[in-house]
């Protein structure tokens, strides 16, 4: 049983970088324009370097 | 007026909704502009990289940027570029593109609240997926120290999790309990806190049985059901502020000839304003200079243009036909005609926020009954084993299974999946009820002017002139911007017929057209000036020149799809009425043609407000369409109201679904489908009850176990919501 003591911190921190990654696309506005930023990945204007 | 004052949001006191949001949010500094662009047309990313970089290389822009969601465009710019001189260079890369007044958009603070129900959304459904995984392995066999360890965890995720996450049902709750009031949010709170501390009870004592999962289930389903109400709302918000924010109101102020474009807020008493053919009067005021004709049609439903000279009055609203005028401010703001009408439509609508929703009749009944029910059972095996923490395990299992996940999904997911089908047909439901409120009616009240009408004129009686007199009325017509001179000239043109060559082509404003044919003068206008004898329609005066005189008569074009809706309604079984301000004559004819039996004629504003008001009173459930000022009390007394896009702010705001195109008939559409989204409603509402009847006894018997409350749970919420998607 002692394999649950890995398991059980590693899942929580799964958990948690699942989180942390969803609460950083909100605080960065990635919701606000899904139409556009679907489409956007097909603009070739940044292609060579990237947005400053 | 009840509410602060504030001149870029003269409406405000007709929806109570506007008050909560910050008015004015968006303050233009001294050092930087923000412009905002509608652009209707784009479509795709090559749209928006050619708008974009068009923009970037106009000199002074800063930053632009497209959303193509929202189709409009961001742009941060020097403070004096302004948005009129974008619109051409946009024009320019071939899309149409209008001014939006940001000040208009508090699309932002609608936003914050969607992004905070998302983050409590997403927090609640990582702790349960997390604290899930724990309670499988208790439920398939964990035991002993293993278990009390599993639970332990899921305590030290679910209380700050549901803690957080929670925070609305909470804060609802609280608001309600102060005023000595129950809402559904007061069982959904008691359920959460009385699971949380019995199952940390529970685990203090190493017991079998722990609710953590529940908790945080129950506080996702039901913040699902918040979010998608949310949604549905803001979605709605933005399209209808963006309609608002169209109208950038802008007037032009004369001060010793020189004339100056400013905002119409900051007119003042006795500026003297200049109003352009086709301009809106942006003050109530008295006519100093120039001669014109005003279309009063918005204000009081009148298609008869009215005949404007020095020392008239006007009234803000009306439109300026053929000559330019300067006027003399009278009042202005919150003063004018306009908006004392706004008055009338606050007493208006206090009538209607008595109705009650379904969801709130169902917590009405819902609420008290969890409450003895659960009590019951404390109280009833308390007496029967005398034991605290059984007594408290069974009432806290009671509330977690009754709890209302289903009842707080019913209503939304049916409306969010209801109003996303009418957005595509071009409806665009503004208030949270208007769904349940549309399906109840049996009455539809229909403006005239704006609404069953285009408000623009048809020739009626163009086969009746000769071909001769068809050529002179055409040239003289096409000289014109009158509305009535353009559907001549339309009528004429569309016939074949050709211009006849007239010399010294004039335009006297207010009056008609004149020119020499062969040496005489041919006149084409008012019957006063032509010097005919006026007929009772609308009307325009031909003089031939050989001393015939022809008239011209006319009548309002019917929008499409008027008579598809009235036979639509009527054939489901609906009484459908014809409110108009306009004189008797058209009004009849266009009820006769239409088949609509009850009609009423020269009605003033407040005429049309007591006939819906009695209708009401008769026990009728009414569905006000109209599109004018004169229509805007109606709208507010009637139990749901709808007008059209083209209709005047006022009117828009006070009425709960807003028809986006120019077609009427989506309207019987939305009539049907609000039965169906009210009859799903109820459908939601007895399956949930359904498992509660299954799952109650079993709870209240003490039998449930944490296995079974996931299971009904999760359960009744999806069957819930997929009953919902059937309406799609």
């Amino acid at each position: 049983m002692t394999v649950i003591s890995y398991l059980i911190p590693i899942s929580l921190i799964l958990g948690g970088l699942g989180l942390a990654g969803f609460v950083y696309t909100i605080r960065s506005s990635q919701y606000d324009d899904p139409e556009g930023d679907a489409r956007r990945i097909l603009s070739d204007d940044w292609d060579d370097h990237p947005k400053v | 007026m009840s509410v602060q004052a504030d001149p870029h949001r003269p409406q405000m006191a007709v929806c109570p909704g506007c008050i909560a949001a910050p008015s004015g949010a968006i303050e233009t500094g001294p050092t930087e502009a923000r412009l905002a662009l509608s652009l209707p047309t784009i479509h795709c990313q090559a749209c928006i990289s050619k708008v974009e970089r068009g923009l970037a290389k106009v000199p002074g822009i800063r930053s632009a940027r497209v959303n193509l969601t929202l189709k409009r465009a961001l742009i941060e710019a020097d403070p004096d570029i302004a948005a009129a001189d974008l619109i051409p260079v946009v024009e320019g890369l071939g899309y149409e593109a209008h001014e939006l007044n940001l000040g208009q958009l508090s699309s932002t603070a609608t936003n914050k609240v969607g992004r905070d129900l998302a983050m409590r959304l997403a927090v609640a459904g990582f702790a349960s997926m997390n604290v899930m995984l724990l309670s499988i392995s208790v439920w398939s066999g964990a035991s002993d120290a293993t278990r009390d360890m599993f639970h332990w965890i899921s305590a030290a995720i679910s209380l700050p999790a549901v803690a957080y996450a929670g925070k609305p049902f909470f804060v609802n709750a609280w608001s309600a309990l102060r005023v000595r009031r129950l809402n559904m949010d007061v069982p959904i709170v008691l359920a959460l806190v009385l699971a949380l501390v019995t199952s940390l009870w529970e685990t203090s004592l190493g017991g079998e049985h722990a609710y953590f999962d529940a908790a945080l289930t129950l506080t996702f389903f039901l913040l699902a059901g918040r979010y998608l109400d949310q949604r549905t709302r803001a979605v709605a918000r933005s399209a209808a502020e963006e309609l608002t924010a169209l109208e950038v109101p802008r007037a032009i102020r004369v001060i010793d000839g020189e004339e100056a474009e400013i905002a119409v807020s900051d007119l003042a008493i006795g500026d003297l304003v200049l109003v352009r053919p086709g301009g809106r009067m942006p003050v109530d005021g008295r006519i100093a200079d120039g001669r014109s004709e005003l279309d009063r049609s918005l204000l009081t439903g009148e298609t008869l243009p009215v005949f404007a000279e020095p020392g008239q009055m006007v009234s803000a609203g009306e439109v300026n036909l053929t000559g330019p005028l300067w006027v003399r401010a009278t009042a202005v703001g919150e003063e004018t005609s306009l908006h004392r009408m706004a008055d009338l439509v606050a007493i208006a609508e206090s009538g209607r926020s008595r109705y009650t929703s379904l969801a709130d009749k169902a917590a009405k009944l819902y609420a008290p009954g969890v409450h003895i029910l659960s009590g019951v059972a404390f109280v009833g095996w308390y007496l029967w084993t005398l034991d605290m923490r059984t007594a408290l395990n069974i009432a806290a299992a009671v509330l977690i299974i009754t709890c209302p996940c289903a009842l707080g999904l019913a209503v939304p997911a049916v409306t969010t999946a209801a109003s996303g089908r009418l957005f595509k047909r071009g409806l665009l439901i503004k208030s949270a009820t208007a769904l349940e409120r549309l399906a109840e009616v049996d009455t539809v009240v229909f403006d005239k002017t704006g609404t069953l009408t285009e408000g623009t004129p048809v020739v009626t009686n163009i086969g009746a002139h000769s071909r001769r007199d068809l050529e002179v009325a055409l040239a003289l017509a096409e000289a014109s911007s009158h509305p009535l001179a353009q559907a001549l000239s339309r009528a004429a043109r569309a016939a074949g017929i050709k211009p006849a060559e007239l010399q010294n082509v004039e335009e006297l404003p207010g009056f008609g057209t004149e020119a020499q044919l062969h040496g005489a003068f041919v006149r084409l206008g008012r019957a006063a000036w032509v010097g005919a004898a006026p007929v009772h329609e609308t009307a325009a005066y031909l003089d031939c020149g050989d001393g015939r005189l022809r008239t011209f008569t006319f009548e309002d074009g019917l929008r499409q799809g008027a008579h598809d809706v009235v036979k639509a309604l009527q054939a489901a079984g609906k009484e459908v009425v014809l409110l108009s301000g306009d004189s008797e004559l058209p009004v009849s004819a266009l009820a006769q043609h239409l088949g609509i039996a009850t009609w009423a004629a020269s009605d003033l504003p407040q005429d049309k407000l007591e006939r819906v008001q009695q209708m009401t009173a008769q026990g009728h459930k009414v569905l006000m369409v109209g599109d004018g000022l004169n229509d805007t009390a109606a709208l507010a007394a009637a139990h749901v109201s709808i007008s059209p896009a083209t209709a005047l702010d006022a009117a828009r705001v006070a009425s709960d679904v807003v028809l986006l195109g120019r077609d009427l008939a989506p309207i019987a559409e939305a009539c049907v489908t609000a039965q169906k989204a009210t009859r799903r409603i109820r459908e939601n509402f007895r399956l949930a009850t359904l498992y509660n009847v299954i799952a109650v006894p079993l709870a209240v018997a003490g039998l449930a176990t944490p296995l079974i409350a996931a299971l009904a749970m999760s359960l009744s919420s999806i069957t819930v919501s997929l009953n919902a998607l059937r309406l799609r």
